[in-house]
């Protein structure tokens, strides 16, 4: 499995090529955000918008208004709770095609507290008229934005940068509402999003091995939730359901399972893993998945309390696994 | 520094923004008496102003809208195709067309009035103000009519204006962009966000005429936050400012007059008078934000005032 380097950086420039309706507006995190290769190439869609996110957001609704589709570009948190107000009455009430574009979602940035997006799945979730997408590896990333530009309205992405895995195959690209069945199965059914994919994917190779049949997929469209995928998935599973995310445990993809659930009549168990109603702190991407039990042990873990079994596996044994391990982001990020 | 004058002592007034300003001071007291409620001192402070925009400075084509208010059509949705805004009733969109951004939209029930002296709503719109199932809302949405974007967050519509003044821009229209603001958003970090941003971006196609009555909801803003020196702190972020009576319409048009391009935003700070024109508001100063009347003599003294202002009138 390879890993490509700042995979949106490249696909941003060629995607928006021949789309002169396409505008990025950024708050001075242009290459934090990878945008700074458009912002090169087409200097005359591009707009400096400063540290000043609600006005930000006034601007990209009102160029939506007229046509434009603006691209925001900035880190998560900075979308989804400063200018919470703004996104919800300028953008999401009239329904108008703004594509936010989050960076750093979760765990995935050294940045510590304040730059930690935990609850912007969870935010943008509930907001009308707002569609959710998350990418988790390198195919999702290069094929989200016409995902998202082929929605008529607002549009939240949790997006990677840096060096991204590729788990999926670039020739089955990101669709609207379709979960990857990454493997099928009736013992236990395996949710998972963004980069907690790839630790689900190690875990749920093991847990095979020992004899589970395990249905595992891969969650990106986090709104609308009503994948049919999904649904049939958690039916068929006989001893429970897990959810693993890079996002605290309420209002993002394990709360949409559990929604899901409960208005399917789909009574079983159901695990969440992701933050526990807590925050983070600034460490490393490995460091703190281990910290907050989102890796592939605790999936290992969960399997463990559903099915009542001791399985005696060591985090060696799943580091063997490596269906090609992503290596830490080493380089000083610029925040 | 120009003062709003606290005196009505002109001749009857044959001005048409002058005769404009007072029929909405009576549309907006007498629907206040009717509904024993109304946000009657925006309407005293800025009827002279949205007047003057209407008829002085914007370029707007007819209303395309209804005379009779639109039902409400349900929210804006994309399984909605039905929802609308209420620009058509400041005319077709075209490239050399100005537009109207409506920023204070507590101030809707002066806008609705306006729109009806205007003969861009029928007579009987006020009717339907703050009824169940209405568009003609107490604080007006993107749906009221004469509205274009949902405001009622104050300081947002500015931002909303700038986005729009720049793809007209990027499309080459001529057209203006006017937003109509009150002085309580400039207490808005927003607000100076967004004129950094016009500054930054020389984005001047746009105006701003700012109703600077000094009141908000808590009553006199000195005593709340204060904004001023309001011209001083705008001319620092870029901006071209005017400051200027408000009740003055000569003096409210001029520095819209020029149509040749700026590089900067443009504003006219209109210095005006909560009660202007309806004397007897100053006993209830320093509460003005919204007028309740207190009991029946005080309501008998309204409508006896209001049939003085109808007997001037004539």
């Amino acid at each position: 499995m390879e890993t490509i380097q700042r995979p949106h950086h490249g696909n941003l420039i060629r995607w928006a090529k021949d789309r002169p309706e396409v505008l990025v507006l950024s708050a001075d995190l242009t290459a934090s955000c990878e945008a700074d290769g458009f912002r090169d190439a087409y200097p005359e869609r591009f707009f400096s918008m400063g540290m000043a996110e609600q006005n930000m957001m006034g601007f990209a609704a009102g160029l939506a208004r007229e046509g434009f589709t603006p691209f925001v570009h900035t880190f998560a948190v900075f979308i989804c709770r400063r200018p919470f107000d703004q996104v919800a009455m300028s953008i999401a009430y009239p329904n108008l095609p703004v594509r936010l574009i989050g960076f750093l979602p979760g765990i995935t940035t050294a940045g510590g507290v304040t730059h930690q997006a935990i609850d912007d799945v969870a935010l943008m979730r509930l907001l009308p008229n707002m569609t959710v997408l998350e990418c988790g590896d390198a195919t999702d990333v290069e094929s989200v934005l016409e995902v998202a530009q082929a929605v008529a309205g607002p549009v939240y992405v949790r997006m990677l940068r840096g060096e991204v895995p590729r788990l999926f195959d670039p020739a089955e690209p990101m669709a609207l509402g379709r979960s990857r069945v990454l493997c099928e199965g009736s013992d236990l059914a395996v949710l998972s999003s963004g980069i907690c994919t790839e630790g689900a994917m190690r875990a749920t190779q093991v847990l095979r091995e020992r004899g589970f049949s395990i249905a595992h997929l891969h969650v990106s469209t986090l709104k609308p939730f009503d994948d049919p995928r999904v649904i049939e998935a958690i039916d068929g599973a006989r001893l429970g359901v897990v959810t693993m995310e890079n996002h605290g445990i309420v209002g993002g993809l394990g709360s949409a399972v559990a929604e899901l659930m409960a208005e399917q009549g789909l009574g079983k168990r159901l695990i969440r893993i992701g933050l526990r109603d807590t925050y983070a702190h600034g460490a490393s991407r490995r460091y703190l998945m281990r910290e907050y039990d989102l890796d592939a042990m605790a999936l290992v873990r969960a399997v463990e309390t559903l099915s009542g079994e001791r399985l005696g596996l060591s985090e060696a044994a799943l580091a063997e696994v490596r269906l090609e391990t992503m290596r830490p982001l080493e380089k000083t990020e610029d925040l | 520094m120009p003062q709003a004058s606290l005196q009505c002592n002109e001749a009857p007034a044959r001005d048409p923004v002058r005769q404009v300003a007072d029929a909405i001071r009576r549309r907006v007291l007498e629907h206040t008496l009717t509904n024993n409620g109304g946000y009657l001192s925006q309407a005293c402070s800025s009827a002279e102003i949205l007047a003057t925009l209407y008829l002085r400075v914007m370029r707007l084509g007819p209303s395309t809208a209804p005379l009779v208010p639109r039902p409400f059509a349900g929210v804006p949705s994309a399984t909605n195709p039905r929802a609308f805004t209420g620009a058509d009733y400041n005319g077709p969109r075209a490239p050399e067309l100005d537009r109207f951004i409506f920023s204070p939209v507590h101030y809707a029930l002066v806008l609705y009035s306006l729109l009806i002296e205007l003969g861009r709503l029928g007579p009987d719109a006020l009717d339907e103000f703050n009824q169940d199932g209405s568009t003609v809302e107490l604080i007006g949405a993107e749906h009221s009519p004469g509205h274009e974007v949902t405001a009622g967050s104050l300081a947002q519509a500015i931002s909303q204006a700038g986005g729009i003044a720049l793809a007209r821009r990027l499309r080459g229209e001529t057209g203006r962009v006017w937003v109509f603001m009150s002085d309580g958003e400039f207490q808005e970090g927003q607000t100076w966000e967004a004129f950094a941003a016009l500054a930054h971006h020389r984005i001047g196609n746009l105006g701003v005429y700012v109703d600077a009555n000094a009141q908000q909801c808590d009553g006199p803003m000195a005593s709340v936050m204060t904004v001023e020196p309001l011209a001083e702190r705008l001319r620092a972020f870029g901006a071209e400012v005017h400051e200027v009576d408000g009740h003055d319409p000569n003096a409210l048009a001029a520095p819209a007059e020029s149509t040749a391009p700026r590089e900067r935003p443009l504003v006219v700070l209109a210095r005006t008078d909560p009660c202007r024109g309806i004397e007897r508001l100053r006993e209830r100063a320093p509460k003005l934000h919204y007028v309740r009347f207190k009991n029946g003599q005080e309501f008998n003294t309204y409508q006896a005032l209001l049939a003085d202002l109808r007997e001037g009138a004539k």
